[in-house]
């Protein structure tokens, strides 16, 4: 077993965002908000647990028959005049939106929020490519103005304050110095994308639900974006992942209800827009792209998070994702759920996350398709070890610790000793090299342990 | 009905009077308790650190120790848990199943076996009580905040059968408090925050001791107070429970 040398790890990301302790505040009491909000929202639904088992039940019926679905999906869209393309994987997806600009000579494009475009870092491609992208969701513009990754699938920016969105907007946009009014700065955007909107002939969206029976695709935005990208644009290129198959348009009644109370404690997206086929003159494409997903839809074990409908509500119920900002996943997709998604791509790069976490099972109360995301965190655990992409001198301890807690007398030893040292020695525990003493004391050690007290004091 | 008492390792060796106030409340109320002195741990640690397949020692032992009993009690919703969801014996299934299924934590045991009504305790502070995950959101101690469904609370019904005591209200009632095993090393920022973070919940809300069924959580959130100078202390749930 080697020793790894993780340079990006979710530790060590976190303590960094920890040294701003009012600022982990901030984040923690706005995350924590929009849980409050959810747990409002969810708590106005009386079936809202039937409702999640059955949206749960849904997508395992659209796991078990994956191939099937996606058959039926392409040929209705098909004959419904969408062009449908398959790529296997982010580079596969990249070049067919390339080549669909390229055709076209289109030179620029606008982009409504697609996860998974930045999961396939589409941007950064298509910008190699002479092609100029702008993002027209208002979170994703702020992060691109930033060059930064979004921090939660759902607020991009959630990691900002609205003065530092004042002070991009000044760089980039030319609003006055020092105005951070929101609604001043919203409308800028607005102004901003009206033009981009207008002038663009291709326009990228993402896909939350993809009907397998019509063949359409189902877009929910807050903003408008989508459609107003989709419908001015000449193209419009829909990427979907293979997971987002539902069987029956009447399947969108539960899971429309689900996403964005789960979300932001809204009752339903400002914008659920259904789009079917092109208008006249027009083309309409769709990427199904798989980048690893028929892979997770092998390990059996972690099959079920390919489940997630992009909520974030796992993220915003997270102690640790609000006390360590999503920049600290080093990932797209951050969180609990980015944490269980990230090894299946490269368990090598994501070992950290799936540590990244107390267990303590928040994320899978809240999640609307009851994703087991703790028990998988559990389980990569295992998986990562047993791989070996785990530092060698944990591993020599976690032999020493079993060795020890599998001979009583070993232990009596250890414990006896090591409640010694604490009495006669506390700067050997009470020290910079222990983690736990930076912030915190150690026990007491008491004067003799249950056993030792039992000993005396029964039979 | 004889029972074994299952005091974890780290319970053994630096909160003994938690495991005493098990002990003996189980002994009030009427129970033939034993306490198997060859035990250690019930191997959590490795197994949440991803060497769950180190732990066949501690599995063999926490099967050689407690088989014989119609009951183990253990004060530990997270030790409880773990042996719940991960005890087994590859030669012998079936022995591991029938052990993890006589296992339960100290005050579901109270609740759910002995159906205690009352208890002679009184404890006249104002108590904070902190939700331990494992025990809330593994064994289903007390309903979840995260979900849509009726109040319960095993612990807490227990609590307001002694006397005099004041339960404060928490504005987080169920978050957790960043102890996490290992992750309270390996991830010290986070976890020293979310302890400094829940400790100060409670001291918001007047509390002059903090309670939970998990003595790690509690271990975990006394090293914060202890730092801060606090004087608001600690208690093991059985010790108020157990009290006079």
């Amino acid at each position: 077993m080697s020793e790894i040398q993780n340079t990006t790890n979710h530790a060590d990301l976190a303590e960094v965002f920890n040294n701003d302790e009012a600022r982990v505040d901030w984040h923690d009491e706005t995350l924590w908000w929009i849980r409050s909000k959810r747990d409002v929202a969810v708590n106005k639904i009386n079936n809202w647990e039937e409702l999640r088992e059955t949206a749960s039940q849904i997508k395992h019926n659209v796991l078990s028959n994956l191939s099937n679905y996606l058959q039926q999906f392409e040929s209705n869209a098909l004959s419904n005049g969408i062009i449908v393309h398959w790529a296997a994987d982010a580079k596969e997806h990249n070049q067919i939106v390339l080549s669909i600009l390229r055709k076209h000579s289109i030179g620029q494009m606008v982009k409504s929020k697609s996860m998974l475009t930045e999961e396939c870092h589409l941007n950064d491609f298509l910008e190699e490519n002479g092609i100029n992208v702008i993002d027209s969701d208002l979170g994703e513009r702020i992060v691109q103005l930033a060059k930064e990754m979004p921090s939660h699938i759902v607020l991009p920016c959630i990691h900002k304050k609205k003065e530092e969105i004042g002070e991009l907007f000044h760089q980039h946009l030319g609003t006055p110095a020092g105005n951070a009014d929101p609604q001043f700065l919203t409308e800028t955007a607005r102004q901003h994308l009206r033009d981009t909107f207008l002038t663009r002939r291709a326009a990228l969206t993402g896909v939350n639900f993809a009907i397998a029976e019509t063949g359409e695709f189902v877009v929910c935005t807050n903003e408008g974006n989508a459609d107003m990208g989709a419908h001015l644009a000449d193209v419009h290129i829909a990427s979907m992942g293979i997971e987002k198959i539902i069987p029956e348009r009447k399947h969108l009644g539960v899971f429309l209800r689900l996403l964005t109370r789960s979300a932001t404690g809204q009752p339903i997206t400002t914008y659920s827009s259904h789009f079917k086929r092109p208008n006249k003159g027009k083309e309409m494409h769709i990427i199904i792209v798989d980048n690893g997903r028929s892979i997770q839809l092998g390990r059996e074990a972690f099959r079920n998070s390919l489940k997630c409908i992009r909520c974030g509500a796992c993220m915003n119920t997270c102690p640790v994702y609000r006390r360590s900002g999503g920049h600290s996943y080093h990932n797209a997709i951050s969180g609990p759920i980015g944490s269980i998604l990230a090894p299946n791509l490269d368990m090598e790069k994501y070992a950290d996350l799936p540590f990244a976490s107390t267990l303590c099972g928040s994320c899978t109360n809240v999640c609307p398709v009851k994703i087991d995301i703790h028990q998988q965190l559990y389980k990569w655990r295992q998986v990562i070890v047993k791989n070996g992409y785990v530092p060698a001198a944990k591993t020599a301890s976690m032999k020493i610790m079993d060795w020890t807690l599998s001979s009583p007398t070993a232990y009596h030893t250890a414990g006896k000793a090591g409640r010694m040292v604490l009495k006669y020695a506390p700067f050997m525990v009470n020290n910079k090299l222990n983690p736990w003493y930076k912030h915190r004391d150690m026990p007491e050690p008491p004067k003799e342990s249950f056993g030792e007290w039992y000993k005396k004091n029964r039979k | 009905m004889k029972v074994g008492l299952f005091i974890p390792c780290y319970v053994d060796q630096f909160y003994p009077g938690a495991a005493i106030a098990c002990l003996q409340l189980l002994e009030k109320l009427g129970v033939d308790v034993v306490y198997p002195k060859n035990q250690t741990c019930c191997g959590q640690p490795m197994a949440n650190s991803g060497f769950e397949h180190l732990t066949g020692g501690c599995n063999d032992l926490f099967i050689k120790n407690f088989s014989g009993f119609d009951y183990v009690v253990g004060p530990s919703g997270s030790c409880v848990l773990h042996l719940k969801e991960h005890l087994h014996n590859h030669d012998n299934p079936e022995i591991a199943t029938t052990l993890s299924n006589k296992l339960y934590e100290f005050t579901s045991f109270l609740t759910d076996v002995l159906k205690v009504k009352s208890l002679p305790a009184r404890f006249p502070h104002k108590v904070g009580v902190h939700q331990s995950c494992h025990g809330q959101r593994g064994l289903h101690l007390s309903q979840m905040t995260e979900l849509v469904a009726p109040e319960f609370s095993k612990p807490g019904s227990l609590l307001n059968m002694v006397k005099d005591i004041e339960l404060v209200h928490l504005n987080r009632k169920d978050e957790c408090c960043g102890f996490g095993g290992t992750f309270c090393v390996a991830e010290e920022a986070v976890s020293s925050k979310m302890g400094k973070d829940r400790v100060e919940d409670h001291l918001h809300n007047g509390a002059e001791y903090i309670t939970g069924v998990d003595m790690s959580c509690l271990m975990h959130m006394e090293g914060i107070l202890h730092r801060q100078g606090s004087k608001v202390k600690v208690l093991h749930i059985a010790e108020i429970l157990n009290g006079e």
